[in-house]
């Protein structure tokens, strides 16, 4: 078994043991991206010197006994929307085409600080807005499974990246779906955490009271031990939780005896593939052998998430991104008369399609007039919907679904219809509405060959019950879904 | 189906101010047409009566965050300008924006 292919958890134990030094694994994962890299596109920038150098201080910092935890010496490819100090972050748009940060994302600076090497940063749509890393304005990424199809998106790249056994894990941002959708499609196993879980400063702002970053990885116990590194409380991101434990790794048992499971009968109704129903419903009568007991539900609102967030979404969207203006970062237009003009040619010519689509309805339905009746009717709607889910979990300690109603879909066959691919989004975006931390794990194959992903949704700051029941699946399939893509 | 939603000339310029955003004639069109079917599709919020509910914008009933007003850093003047676009004697350049 080549080292690529290993679990960032055994990769970090062979380090400690000493089979491998921390210059070999960076070195090894540099070697790999640059062999797979060309045909699946999931870096925007590969942090070679940086990563060579930082190994040899981990290294020693591991040798006088400095660094104990799981992750130390593990290289780690990084959304390109979070901040990584002196390595270019451009959010995949022409905007921020040279933006070097001057400081570190908190969750980046809680992986160095646990000697975690950042090697990249990695393809995303545009701004985080987008399902399939098209919107990206500088390539396209490719499945691992099977090139012509995409890997989702937005965190297409970091999926694509640890699907193809480019690096070990990775660090996605979901706003509405974007570290679970693509997890689904690439076969690999990431984690929506609870909002406030993981600090959100360093991240490049989209949809402030839905974005999180959480981890991706090949299975759960590095998504619990990823998360339990980059998750803390922080003074910088006023959202940030103080929680009470951080200790997710502790939910690594092979246990769901008597957990209560339920699925939302609308999750599986009309609109999904067969393949995917079918194979939720297998991994529920995996969990339901393992003791768990299975029941369906009907959850309210289902059909009124996704109006609710592309509303709430483009209307943070339109006010984040207003910083985008050519005077403090990133593209300036080359001429211009006045500043008004400098503002609206660098921000044009800046954003792509997507981009400018989503800040218009922003600005739209944050316009006097249309206010009331579109964004306070939206919060007003994401309240019931909240209450929805609290309703379920008091009868259920975690849910389940499918994360997608397909499998990746191919290559620019989602764009041409942009409500149709908001469509897609109907597992997810809910449960950003309601902070709520998701899963989104392997659990079979679609007739085409593609993965297709399980989604277990808990309630807030019970990652644990998450972590549990994933891992239990996990071990009762004797991990059978964890498997590379063809590339 | 035909779109309810026809936003005028005259909204979507409001809309190119107001994102600050240039929208040329080809664009206008596309524009027009994707808010309102976006809107067309929105409408189906209305469905629900929410009467008297309070909107939620936090999931967490955290309020003010407050810390002192102390100051931890040094004056990150380099740092502030190191992606400035156009700078001049340690400040951002613009455009002229007064007469004069």
């Amino acid at each position: 078994m080549s080292l690529m292919d290993k679990t960032a958890y055994s990769v970090g134990q062979m380090i400690k043991e000493k089979q491998v030094s921390v210059t070999e694994v960076v070195e090894e994962t540099l070697k790999t991206i640059e062999e797979k890299d060309k045909q699946v596109g999931g870096f925007l920038t590969v942090a070679k010197e940086e990563a060579v150098e930082e190994a040899k201080k981990i290294q020693a910092l591991l040798e006088d006994g400095k660094l104990q935890g799981p992750l130390a010496g593990v290289p780690i490819a990084i959304k390109d929307n979070i901040n990584t100090k002196g390595i270019k972050t451009t959010c995949a748009s022409k905007i921020l085409y040279n933006f070097v940060p001057t400081f570190d994302a908190t969750a980046v600076q809680n992986l160095k600080t646990a000697g975690g090497i950042v090697v990249g940063k990695t393809n995303m749509d545009e701004f985080a807005m987008g399902s399939t890393t098209e919107t990206s304005a500088y390539k396209i990424t490719r499945n691992p499974w099977n090139l012509d199809h995409v890997p989702g998106g937005s965190s297409g790249g970091s999926c694509a990246a640890v699907a193809a056994r480019e690096v070990l894990c990775a660090l996605g941002s979901d706003t509405g779906g974007s570290i679970r959708q693509p997890s689904s499609y690439c076969g690999v196993t990431g984690i929506k955490p609870t909002y406030g879980t993981v600090s959100r400063y360093g991240l490049i702002a989209y949809g402030a009271s839905l974005d999180q970053i959480g981890p991706v990885a090949k299975d759960v116990r590095d998504c619990a031990a990823l998360l339990e590194t980059i998750a803390s409380y922080d003074k910088f991101d006023s959202t940030s939780m103080a929680r009470k434990q951080y200790d997710f790794t502790s939910a690594l048992t092979r246990d769901v005896k008597g957990l209560k499971v339920g699925i939302p009968r609308d999750y599986l109704k009309e609109g999904i593939d067969e393949d995917v129903k079918g194979a939720i419903l297998a991994a529920a009568k995996v969990l339901e052998k393992e003791g768990a007991i299975i029941e369906e539900f009907d959850l309210d609102l289902v059909d009124y998430a996704i109006p609710a967030y592309y509303v709430v979404a483009s209307a943070e969207a339109s006010s984040n991104l207003a910083r985008f203006d050519g005077v403090k970062y990133g593209y300036r237009t080359k001429e211009y008369e006045n500043l008004h003009e400098m503002y609206k040619k660098t921000r044009s010519e800046g954003f792509g399609e997507e981009v400018k689509r989503r800040i218009m309805l922003g600005s739209f339905v944050l316009s006097s007039g249309y206010y009331d009746a579109y964004y306070l009717k939206a919060l007003k709607v994401k309240r019931l919907i909240k209450e929805a889910f609290d309703k379920a979990f008091e009868k259920y300690d975690v849910l389940l679904g499918p994360v997608a109603p397909t499998t990746a879909p191919e290559i620019g066959k989602s764009l041409t219809d942009p409500l149709k691919m908001y469509l897609g989004d109907i597992y997810t975006v809910s449960i950003n509405l309601a902070g709520l931390p998701a899963m989104s794990l392997p659990c079979g194959f679609g007739k085409n060959g593609l993965p297709i992903g399980l989604q277990i949704i808990g309630n807030c700051f019970k990652e644990k019950d998450v972590i549990r029941a994933g891992y239990t699946f996990e071990q009762a399939t004797e991990e059978k879904y964890i498997q590379k893509g063809r590339v | 189906m035909g779109q309810k939603h026809e936003i005028s000339d005259e909204t979507i310029e409001y809309v190119g101010i107001l994102a600050q955003l240039e929208i040329d004639d080809t664009q206008k069109e596309k524009a027009k047409k994707d808010i309102g079917e976006m809107l067309d599709y929105i409408d189906k919020l209305n469905e629900l009566d929410t009467e008297g509910l309070e909107p939620m914008t936090h999931i967490f009933p955290i309020q003010n965050v407050f810390r002192e007003d102390e100051v931890t850093n040094d004056d990150g003047k380099e740092d502030t300008l190191a992606n400035a676009p156009v700078k001049k004697d340690g400040g951002f350049k613009v455009p002229k924006t007064i007469e004069g």
